[in-house]
């Protein structure tokens, strides 16, 4: 039985679904059995950033309206023989599906697969609550934007009160180290004091990750950089999930190297 | 005759300085007590209401519950026989319900959690939250607001009208202080804004402004939310 994660963050453009697939692609690497899902129906975007658009033939929608079965609209990964994709679909919008349905769907995929990773769309309203609806556990994703912080705290409240959710897990994207420590943006420790939950991990803004999503290729398969590196330690915490004490340890252990690193650079 | 006597022990009609005092027995009937008052009003023919106006009438009423139409209907009786207003209706019980609403106000709420944006936590009485309240989120009490953490969203004390509320905070960096019908935002001004927010209360002095200061000074302002204690 796999363990459904729901990428979420409430604010748009703050790369969830580039999270998404590189959490997934760092996941596949570590050998486990990973599917991505696109629940933005109407504005999928995470077949594109996989590399993935043009092997679609079915998606979401046609499996929860039975059109055809949910082995057929999974896309297996041009790289890795573990990862695979259910987009969204296109041109439904997101009253096309029902949280129950998505939670049914999740459910049967879970027998399957080691993680399912959720790609949530922006907002809180029926988008947000299918994504959620059969999520077992949520990684919010934040900028060090005010305005992203501030979406950030809404929608942890939100996944407070989900019964079925664990509490959820933060990563700060896009991190501008020039700027954190010369006070020109927020930094980790305020945000996480701020949000006031356990950090998962921290990922450097990066060229090379725009680079690579507009080739379709997620930038967690190139081992040389900063921001890929960031997705594999990421995808090892959640591994080490398994073991409670060992996970605490590790987020204290990486955020006191963060600071140490942030340190070093200023 | 004797049956008579025995009615009017029912109403007693005590005159004083502010008005008409009644005493009314609570073991018999109301519909006893309505007949006996026509009764008594009618021996006494009114000869004050054209002179001086409405007459005050405070009843006293015992253990009898009266609700606000029986006390109507009890003024109707009156204003039949002569000009009155009742004042003030003095009562050894009341329901439950009334009971409870003023436990309600009177009691202290505490909670341990971070309110975040967009919620809003919302008690009768006096809240102690121990956690933040973050940007974008309320905080609202009919008493006293009390936080453990940082205040860094709206916090509304005394929102059904106490302008005897105080907001205290371990650290105040408010978005909005409100205390009764009166708001305040924090100085636009950044400068400002790093010091002295630490252990602070936010209270409405005589003029109904809101002012701000150190929590030390609370005793002084509020003395009446500390109890008498010997150290």
């Amino acid at each position: 039985m796999g363990e459904a994660i729901v990428v979420t963050s409430g604010k748009g453009g703050v790369g969830k679904t580039t999270t998404t697939a590189n959490i997934g692609t760092a996941l596949a690497l570590t050998g486990k059995k990973v599917c991505l899902v696109d629940t933005d129906i109407g504005l999928r975007n995470l077949d594109v950033v996989m590399g993935l658009e043009n092997r679609i033939i079915y998606d979401l929608v046609d499996v929860v309206e039975e059109n055809c079965r949910l082995q057929q609209a999974l896309i297996k990964d041009k790289r890795f023989d573990c990862l695979y994709l259910l987009p969204a679909a296109q041109t439904k919008d997101k009253s096309a599906v029902e949280p129950e349905q998505v939670k049914k769907l999740i459910h049967e995929l879970k027998q399957d697969f080691d993680y399912i990773l959720i790609d949530c769309p922006a907002g809180i309203e029926q988008g947000y609550k299918n994504a959620v609806a059969g999520a077992d556990q949520a990684i919010v994703v934040t900028t060090p934007e005010i305005s992203s912080v501030r979406d950030a705290d809404r929608i942890i409240g939100l996944l407070e009160k989900e019964e079925n959710v664990a509490s959820p897990k933060l990563v700060i994207n896009r991190i501008r180290n020039h700027m954190m420590v010369n006070g020109e943006s927020m930094d980790v420790e305020e945000i996480v004091s701020i949000l006031a939950i356990d950090l998962l991990g921290i990922v450097v803004d990066d060229d090379d990750v725009i680079k690579s999503s507009n080739n379709g290729e997620p930038v967690a398969l190139d081992p040389k950089c900063k921001a890929s590196i960031a997705y594999r330690n990421i995808a090892r915490r959640i591994n080490g999930e398994t073991v409670p004490l060992m996970s605490l340890e590790d987020q204290t252990g990486v955020f006191k190297k963060m600071k140490k690193f942030l340190g070093i650079r200023g | 005759m004797t049956s008579k006597q025995r009615k009017a022990q029912h109403v007693i009609i005590k005159g004083t300085k502010d008005g008409l005092t009644l005493l009314l027995d609570d073991q018999c009937s109301l519909d006893a007590l309505i007949h006996e008052l026509q009764d008594k009003l009618s021996e006494h023919p009114d000869t004050t209401s054209n002179v001086h106006g409405p007459v005050k009438v405070k009843l006293v009423i015992g253990k009898r519950y009266l609700d606000d139409i029986q006390i109507k209907e009890l003024e109707n009786t009156f204003s039949k026989e002569m000009n009155v207003i009742i004042d003030e209706v003095d009562s050894e019980v009341m329901t439950k319900a009334d009971a409870e609403e003023m436990k309600q106000n009177n009691q202290m709420t505490r909670i341990v959690k971070f309110i975040r944006s967009g919620q809003v936590l919302e008690v009768k009485g006096d809240i102690i939250l121990i956690g933040d309240v973050n940007p974008g989120a309320t905080v609202k009490a009919t008493g006293n607001i009390y936080i453990l953490g940082r205040l860094r969203g709206v916090a509304h004390a005394g929102f059904t009208g106490n302008e005897e509320a105080v907001i205290c905070a371990s650290s105040m960096t408010p978005s909005q202080l409100r205390i009764a019908s009166i708001i305040r935002r924090p100085p636009e001004n950044k400068e400002n804004e790093t010091t002295g927010q630490e252990m602070e209360c936010a209270y409405l002095n005589e003029e109904n402004e809101m002012l701000i200061d150190k929590l030390q000074k609370l005793s002084s302002i509020r003395p009446n939310l500390t109890m008498d204690i010997d150290l």
